[in-house]
């Protein structure tokens, strides 16, 4: 809009057509662009909230109906009678797996390549092979696990066949899973680490360990923390190595329902073995609505209370952390 | 950031005099000296610095260092920035092992032993050389497991003990008063100043001979400024300083002995190299250097 | 505290050896530690080639090349059928995920104002934490007759297919396309948008003309790594696909199929899985060293472009 000659004849016209030149036009194109944009994340918002809603729909009857028998119950032909205990257990000593095995490999890794380790080629070599690993699609750490720890090492049990097709080499397996993720987000937290810290302690004669333990680990034991909770999360709903490792899809006897003694019993690990998400998938593909549609919600359920459960606490932890941080 | 007002029993010496020697120090060092006062030629070498560069890698940072630090002076090393101060600094204690390809070639002795010899253990070596940084770095966790880090590291268990250690350290520090009633509180709640000068506590709590200060006071404001200033001249009985500093008129109102560092620029490479100028008696070097270099620099021509 | 009274020799600057033998056994516990994941490597290429090599060695060619349906039952290995099930997966899954993760990812990095990201972002954190089998299963009981259904008829939306599973993995990628992009956004430094602005450029102009262009290499690199996610899922495509064990050569998305994830999954499910005169069990190691090697070759092209993100400024 054009301003005119200045001599009209009130001030307040010459305000008006400034103000009018000021606004320019409506942007249309750039509201329904940003519309645009809103709706691909309500979208997964949507998706977020039907999917939780119809596992939430389709499972919970099965709570309400028996419950307690759900929980407790062992795998079954029969889609009435059928249980997840079997799987609690499995899942309980997989997630125990990460914790116990990859969770110290990875930090000690993460320390080394971020402390100790000249820089190299066979540092950058170590790297580059973490950085891959992370990709590797997770049912071929399945073949790794089928070849080696249950073939090789006969799953670590004395025994012969399919028998060797054990809970400790799932264990095993999956936290060679998860062990560059860990690697890749401990260095992360320890680079983190402002190197003030690292020369105020060394400045009054502290070992390179010594720094590490007292100075670099608490500070960035947070970010360390976030990593290895993502990990567990992960590692409780990955179903494919499971299935090449042989995880027991039809019916695993000696099921004797989900109790204290029974889930922390470590002679499981010598044994065949299911678990949460292995459960789900076979269910998920069983002819019977009430095992593809019922049971499979209701497993869905129990699974991912966990999950969604240990992922929310890391990612409060970890926003958290960085907003003390950043302060 | 402003410091919180001395109390008045903390002593400090006033800031009028000049807390080196009592009496006036002759114009030239060679003089033989009037009074009491001790020559500084009889005084033990604690450094002993020959024809030393510095390399990062293949790249030499510093060239052509000669010098000696003498036990309870305080040594300061002045000059423009990027001429090589503060690695030559952290020569001293080993620092300059942390970063990869960092090595220094030529002499350097501590008290006529090789600093980088073959046995020699850099933590052994930062145990007795200790070092205050730029910016104030405590750790964060409180004051009395800042102060109690070393000490604990080199064996002392018992809480009597430590807590002897806590006080002496904080005391000579010129913090004890200020922090005594709250030694469990976070570090991090300090002022710079006082972070300062817990950090400052924290290297002597290893009862280090030698402290190297690297520019303790040019993240502080005036007042606190004073305080270390001040600190060090009451501390020099005890230990030997060396000091870098960007501020000519601390180096002259604190140092015993100064050492002017510039730089070259190497005409292949385009890069500087620092070098050392001049190395003599503070006085001698404010009031009658012998290098034209640091005449243009003390008189403020450029740098 | 030395003094220079007594005479000062070597031996009191070589510190102490019991410091020194823990530090040292440290170091040693670090790298082995750190070797481990050189360990895993080792082993993967181990397992896969020992085992994949029975099946390279014996197998006839002319029963893996060509378009031949996949049926390991009847010695039958196309191995295009099943290439073609992971092609036209992640297709499907790619249409899903780019417009949405890209479109999420700019309005995070571009408009949101910082309230609205810490609620939205969380979304697309949430959504990267689901289990694939649980996609797998909405994949089949909602995705099937609600969308395949309605647009292409009940016949269709009432078993799996490949575009039901295309769409449950473009839904698990969304999050990955998402971040990747953000990360490629915000990295480009801010004086190019103030340049934009300053010369009077919308918002909308200043995105597609300046931001995205710039971020070119981590948009990429999103798309890379999300292909290879994408080929790599297996759950999805075990429940929702349609197939069993075998299938037969397709190209089209309505089709039930098996992707070569989902033909390794049935291979080591089936309950002839013990090793025999066939070479079932030896093609599923063979699929392992097809799938291992495109993905690693996708997985390094994205991090190189990832690294170019992060280098270029």
């Amino acid at each position: 809009m054009a301003l005119t000659t200045i001599g009209s004849s009130s001030d307040t016209a010459i305000q008006g057509r400034v103000a009018e030149a000021l606004e320019g036009d409506t942007d249309v194109k750039g509201r329904l662009f940003e519309a645009a944009l809103i709706a691909c994340l309500l979208v997964s918002l949507a998706v977020l909230a039907l999917l939780v809603g119809k596992v939430l729909g389709d499972g919970l009857p099965v709570f309400a109906d028996r419950g307690a028998d759900f929980l407790d119950g062992s795998l079954s032909s029969q889609p009435d009678r059928a249980g997840i205990s079997q799987a609690i257990i499995g899942s309980f000593w997989i997630a125990t797996s990460v914790v116990v095995i990859a969770l110290p490999l990875g930090v000690g890794a993460a320390i080394y390549l971020e402390e100790y380790a000249p820089r190299n080629r066979l540092t950058a070599f170590i790297e580059i092979n973490t950085r891959n690993l992370a990709g590797v699609p997770s049912i071929v750490y399945g073949l790794l696990g089928l070849a080696i720890f249950v073939e090789y090492f006969d799953g670590f049990s004395g025994n012969q066949g399919v028998n060797r097709r054990t809970l400790a080499a799932a264990g095993l397996t999956l936290a060679a899973l998860v062990l560059p993720v860990i690697i890749i987000t401990t260095q992360e937290a320890i680079r983190a680490v402002p190197q003030a810290l690292r020369e105020g302690a060394y400045g009054v004669g502290a070992t390179r360990w010594e720094v590490i333990r007292s100075q670099v680990l608490p500070y960035a034991a947070p970010g360390i923390l976030t990593g290895a909770l993502l990990s567990i999360a992960r590692a409780v709903g990955e179903a494919a190595p499971l299935i090449v490792l042989g995880a027991v899809t039809g019916l695993l006897g000696g099921g004797t329902g989900l109790s204290a003694s029974s889930l922390l019993d470590p002679s499981s690990l010598t044994e065949r073995f299911t678990a949460l998400p292995i459960t789900v998938a076979t269910w998920a593909k069983r002819p019977e609505q009430e095992f593809n549609v019922d049971d499979a919600a209701a497993a869905i359920v129990a699974m991912l209370v966990f999950v969604l459960l240990v992922n929310s606490i890391a990612i409060v932890l970890r926003n958290r952390f960085e907003r003390k941080r950043s302060a | 950031m402003t410091e919180p007002v001395a109390p008045a029993t903390t002593a400090a010496s006033p800031r009028s005099t000049t807390a080196t020697a009592p009496a006036p120090v002759p114009r030239t060092a060679a003089a033989g000296l009037s009074t009491g006062a001790p020559d500084p030629s009889q005084l033990p070498v604690v450094f002993e610095v020959r024809d030393l560069s510095v390399y990062y890698g293949s790249f030499r940072a510093v060239r052509d260092v000669d010098l000696d630090v003498r036990q309870h002076e305080i040594t300061a090393f002045i000059g423009p920035s990027g001429c090589g101060k503060t690695t030559m600094l952290r020569c001293f204690n080993r620092m300059n092992d942390l970063i990869p390809g960092a090595h220094p070639e030529g002499t350097l002795n501590y008290h006529g032993v090789a600093l980088y010899g073959p046995k020699v253990d850099p933590v052994e070596v930062r145990r007795r050389i200790g070092m205050v940084f730029q910016k104030p770095n405590p750790f964060p966790k409180s004051i009395y497991d800042n102060v109690a880090y070393g000490p604990r590291l080199l064996g002392t268990k018992k809480r009597a003990d430590v807590d002897a250690v806590i006080e002496e350290s904080l005391t000579k520090a010129a913090l004890w008063d200020e922090v005594k009633d709250r030694l469990k509180e976070s570090a991090m709640g300090l002022s710079g100043g006082q972070q300062q000068r817990l950090c400052i506590a924290r290297a002597v709590a290893t009862k280090p001979e030698v402290l190297l200060m690297d520019e303790p006071c040019s993240a502080l404001d005036p007042i606190a400024t004073a305080r270390i200033e001040d600190l060090m001249q009451e501390i020099k009985t005890e230990f030997t300083i060396v000091i870098v500093t960007h501020n000519m008129q601390q180096a002259a109102r604190v140092s015993d002995a100064t050492a002017f560092y510039s730089t070259d620029v190497n005409p292949e490479s385009d890069r500087r190299t620092g070098v050392l100028v001049e190395f003599d008696r503070t006085e001698t070097i404010f009031s009658n250097p012998s290098d034209e270099r640091t005449e243009n620099y003390i008189t403020g021509r450029f740098g | 505290m030395a003094t220079t009274l007594t005479p000062f020799s070597p031996s009191d600057l070589t510190g102490d050896p019991r410091r020194q033998r823990r530090e040292r056994a440290m170091g040693v516990v670090f790298f082995l530690a750190a070797s481990m994941s050189v360990l895993v490597s080792a082993l993967i290429l181990v397992s896969l080639f020992s085992n994949g090599w029975d099946f390279i060695s014996q197998v006839e060619w002319s029963r893996v090349v060509g378009v031949n349906s996949w049926n390991p039952r009847q010695n039958t290995y196309g191995i295009t059928t099943i290439l073609a099930g992971s092609l036209i997966v992640t297709g499907v899954a790619m249409v899903v995920a780019v417009p949405l993760g890209l479109g999420g990812a700019v309005y995070l990095s571009e408009y949101a104002p910082p309230r609205a990201r810490s609620l939205l972002k969380p979304i697309l954190e949430v959504l990267a934490g689901v289990p694939s089998v649980v996609l797998g299963f909405f994949a089949l009981q909602w995705i099937a007759p609600n969308i395949v259904g309605t647009l292409f008829g009940d016949d269709k939306g009432n078993s799996g297919s490949m575009l039901a599973a295309g769409i449950g993995v473009g839904i698990l990628s969304i999050p990955l396309v998402a971040s990747v992009s953000e990360d490629a956004m915000r990295a480009v430094p801010d004086a190019l948008r103030q340049a934009s602005a300053g010369m009077g450029a919308r918002k909308l102009t200043t995105t597609t003309r300046v931001v995205l262009p710039a971020a070119v290499s981590g948009l990429v690199a999103a798309f890379i790594l999300a292909v290879s996610r994408a080929i790599g899922e297996t759950m999805v495509v075990f429940i929702a696909a349609g197939a069993v064990s075998t299938a037969t050569f397709t190209t089209n998305p309505l089709d039930s199929g098996l992707t070569m994830t989902a033909a390794m999954a049935s291979l080591a499910s089936g309950t002839d899985q013990v090793r025999g005169a066939s070479l079932a069990f030896p093609s599923l190691y063979f699929v392992g060293i097809a799938l291992f090697f495109f993905t690693l070759v996708l997985n390094i092209i994205g991090n190189a472009f990832v690294r170019r993100v992060r280098q270029a400024y």
